[in-house]
C-alpha cells in the first residue's frame, strides 16, 4: 500500500536522526570538559523531567503547577535510602524511588483529574506546596532547610564505584553515560506511549472530551493513567538529579521549580515530541549562564519567557517545524 | 422488533419541558426520522438516550434493559453510538487516526499503551475498510480540521458508525452543506447504515431528505410527540403540515 511506504520512510528518518543524535551525545564529554558535561547531564535529567511533564501538558491538555513534587519525591526518597537505609546503589535508588513517585502521582492524579483548567493547575500547586511546607516543617525527618546531602552512588549494581583520587572527574564521565543510557531508554518509552492506542486516546481526550466520551473513553481514568506516568518521569528525573547535585533541599519542591518546568517545556515547544528534550537542555544552560551574568536572572528568565510566548508561541522546535515546512511547499513546484 | 423504547421520559429545564412523558420507540433494522421545529426537543431526546443528559423521570430500555442511569461508556458497548449536530472531530488527528480510535474503543485495545497504534493490521484494515465505505480512504492521512464540510459531516458520520452499533443516533447530518452534498452524504449514509444493517434515527429539518430516504418518521413540537407514521402518513397529516408551514394546530 502506498500509505503503508510514505508512512515508514519519515519513521525510518527520524531513528536514523535520533541514532547520530545519541552517538553525538556520546562522544561529546572528550571534547567539552568536565564542566560542560556536567552541565550537559543537568540539561538531560530536565529533559527528562519535561519529557514527562509534556505527556500531560501537550498530550492530555493539562497544565500542571505542580510537577515539582515528584521531582522532589524522587530527590528526597534517594536522600532517606541513603541515610536510613545505608543503600548507595543507583539501580536500588531506581527500583525503590520509582514505585515512591508513582504512588504520590497516583495519589494526586486521584484527587487532580476531577478537575480540568485552571482548577487542576490550582490543585496541582496546593499538593505540591502542601509537600513543600511538610518538608520544610519536619525538618527532624527532612533536614528542613538545610535539606539532606547525598553522596556519590555506586553504578552497575555495585561495579562501578567512586572513591580514591579523581573520583569526582570519573564520576561526571561514568554518570553521564549512565543518565544518558537512562534519558535514551525514557525517550523511546515516552515515544511508545504517545504512538500507542493510549496516547492517541489522551490527544483526542485532549481536542474534544466530549466526543471521546462518545467513543466509549472512560476520560477521568485516562486522564489519572497519564497522570502517573507523567510524574513518575519527572520522579525518576529527581533520583537522577540528587547524586549529581549531592544536596536536595526543599526547594526542589517549591512552586518556582514547578514553574521551571512549564518554561522548559514552553521553550522548546509543547506540541511535538522532541519539544520538552530540546527546551529542557537549553533551560539548563540559559539558567546557568543568566545566574552568572547577573544577580537579576530571574529578570532575565521572565524577560525570556515573555518574549517566547509572544514571539514563538509553539517553542523553538515548532518555530522550526513551521519554517521546515513552508521550506517545504515553497520547493514544490505550482 | 423493538430494539429501543422510552417510557414516559421527561426532561425539564427551568420551565421548558423539553421532553414530556415521551414514549418513544425504535424498530430494529428502520431508517427513522425525528422531526420537528427548533426547539421541540429531538436533540434533547437523543442526549437522554445517549447519556449526555440525564431525565427527570421515566425510564430508558435498550433490547429490554433498564439504560436509563447507565454512564456513556456503557451504553456505547450496550451498541447505541451517535453523530453530533455541530460536526464533533478531533481536528488535530488525521482522518485515518479519527476513525481508528472508535475501532481502538470498540475492540478494548485503546488502553494498550506499549504497543505503536499503526502497527495494529486488523484495525488499519478496518479503518481504511470503513473510510473507503465514506468515499474518505484518499484523506486517510489530511488532519480532520483540513477537511471540506460535507467531508467533516461524513467523518462524523464514519466516526461514530466505526463503532458497529446496533442503534445509530445522527443528528442533523446535512445541516450547513450545499444541496448537492446534502443528497452525496444522505445516499452514502443510508448505503453504508442500511448495508450494515444498523438501525439509524436521523434528525433532520429537509423534509426533502427526510421523505425521500425514511422507512417511518415521528415529529415532535413542545417535548412531545406529534406524529408517528410511514412518509405517506406523516405527508397527508394536517398537523404536521401546519407545523411545518407554521400554522397554529386545530383544537
Amino acid at each position: 500500500m502506498t500509505a503503508d511506504v510514505s508512512s515508514v520512510q519519515p519513521k525510518l528518518l527520524l531513528f536514523a536522526a535520533a541514532a547520530v543524535v545519541l552517538i553525538l551525545l556520546a562522544l561529546l564529554p572528550p571534547f567539552i570538559g568536565l564542566y560542560q558535561t556536567q552541565l550537559l547531564i543537568y540539561g538531560l535529567i530536565a529533559a527528562i523531567a519535561a519529557l514527562g511533564f509534556n505527556l500531560l501538558l501537550g498530550y492530555t491538555g493539562l497544565l500542571s503547577f505542580g510537577h515539582s513534587a515528584f521531582f522532589g519525591i524522587g530527590a528526597y526518597s534517594v536522600a532517606f535510602l541513603l541515610r536510613d537505609a545505608g543503600i548507595r546503589s543507583m539501580e536500588l535508588y531506581i527500583l525503590i524511588g520509582l514505585p515512591v513517585a508513582a504512588l504520590t502521582s497516583a495519589l494526586f492524579g486521584y484527587i487532580c483529574v476531577r478537575h480540568t483548567r485552571i482548577f487542576f493547575g490550582i490543585l496541582t500547586l496546593a499538593l505540591s506546596q502542601v509537600l513543600w511546607t511538610l518538608t520544610y516543617k519536619f525538618f527532624w525527618v527532612t533536614g528542613g532547610s538545610d535539606g539532606l546531602r547525598v553522596a556519590r552512588p555506586t553504578l552497575l549494581a555495585g561495579m562501578v564505584s567512586f572513591t580514591g583520587r579523581d573520583a569526582f572527574q570519573r564520576f561526571i564521565n561514568g554518570y553521564y553515560y549512565y543518565v544518558l543510557a537512562v534519558f535514551a531508554i525514557c525517550v523511546v518509552i515516552m515515544w511508545v506511549i504517545v504512538h500507542s492506542p493510549f496516547g492517541k486516546a489522551l490527544q483526542a481526550i485532549r481536542d474534544n472530551e466530549t466526543r471521546a466520551a462518545f467513543l466509549g473513553l472512560r476520560i477521568r481514568r485516562f486522564r489519572w493513567v497519564a497522570f502517573l506516568i507523567s510524574g513518575t518521569f519527572t520522579g525518576l528525573a529527581g533520583i537522577l538529579w540528587v547524586p549529581l547535585n549531592g544536596l536536595t533541599t526543599p526547594e526542589v519542591l517549591y512552586w518556582p521549580f514547578s514553574g521551571e518546568i512549564v518554561f522548559m517545556t514552553l521553550l522548546g515547544g509543547f506540541r511535538n515530541f522532541t519539544g520538552p528534550i530540546v527546551g529542557g537542555i537549553l533551560f539548563t544552560y540559559l539558567k546557568t549562564y543568566a545566574v552568572a551574568a547577573t544577580e537579576y536572572w530571574q529578570l532575565l528568565l521572565g524577560v525570556v519567557l515573555v518574549l517566547l510566548v509572544m514571539l514563538l508561541p509553539t517553542g523553538i522546535v515548532g518555530a522550526i517545524s513551521a519554517a521546515a515546512t513552508k521550506l517545504r511547499w515553497k520547493e514544490k513546484p505550482a | 422488533m423493538i430494539l429501543l423504547e422510552t417510557v414516559d421520559l421527561s426532561k425539564q429545564f427551568g420551565d421548558v419541558h423539553a421532553c414530556d412523558r415521551v414514549n418513544f420507540t425504535v424498530n430494529k433494522g428502520e431508517f427513522l426520522s425525528l422531526v420537528g421545529s427548533n426547539g421541540a426537543g429531538k436533540t434533547s431526546l437523543v442526549n437522554l438516550i445517549s447519556g449526555h443528559l440525564t431525565p427527570d423521570s421515566g425510564r430508558i430500555l435498550f433490547e429490554g434493559k433498564d439504560i436509563t442511569f447507565a454512564k456513556v461508556y456503557e451504553r456505547i458497548r450496550a451498541g447505541i453510538a451517535r453523530s453530533f449536530q455541530i460536526v464533533n472531530l478531533f481536528d488535530a488527528l488525521t482522518v485515518f487516526d479519527n476513525v481508528a480510535l472508535s475501532i481502538f474503543s470498540r475492540e478494548r485495545k485503546i488502553a494498550k499503551i506499549a504497543a505503536l497504534a499503526d502497527r495494529d493490521r486488523d484495525v488499519r484494515r478496518e479503518t481504511f475498510d470503513v473510510l473507503g465505505q465514506f468515499g474518505l480512504a484518499d484523506k486517510s492521512a489530511v488532519p480532520a480540521g483540513g477537511l471540506a464540510q460535507g467531508e467533516r459531516k461524513l467523518l462524523d458520520v464514519a466516526v461514530a458508525y466505526a463503532l458497529r452499533p446496533k442503534l445509530l443516533f445522527l443528528d442533523e447530518p446535512t445541516s450547513g452543506v450545499s444541496t448537492r452534498d446534502k443528497t452525496q452524504i444522505m445516499d452514502t449514509v443510508s448505503s453504508v447504515v442500511r448495508a450494515g444493517a444498523v438501525t439509524a434515527v436521523v434528525i433532520e429539518h429537509d423534509m426533502d431528505v427526510v421523505f425521500r430516504y425514511s422507512d417511518r418518521i415521528v415529529m415532535m413540537h413542545e417535548g412531545r410527540f406529534l406524529a408517528d407514521g410511514t412518509p405517506e402518513a406523516i405527508k397527508a397529516n394536517r398537523d404536521v403540515a401546519n407545523i411545518l408551514l407554521g400554522v397554529p394546530l386545530s383544537a
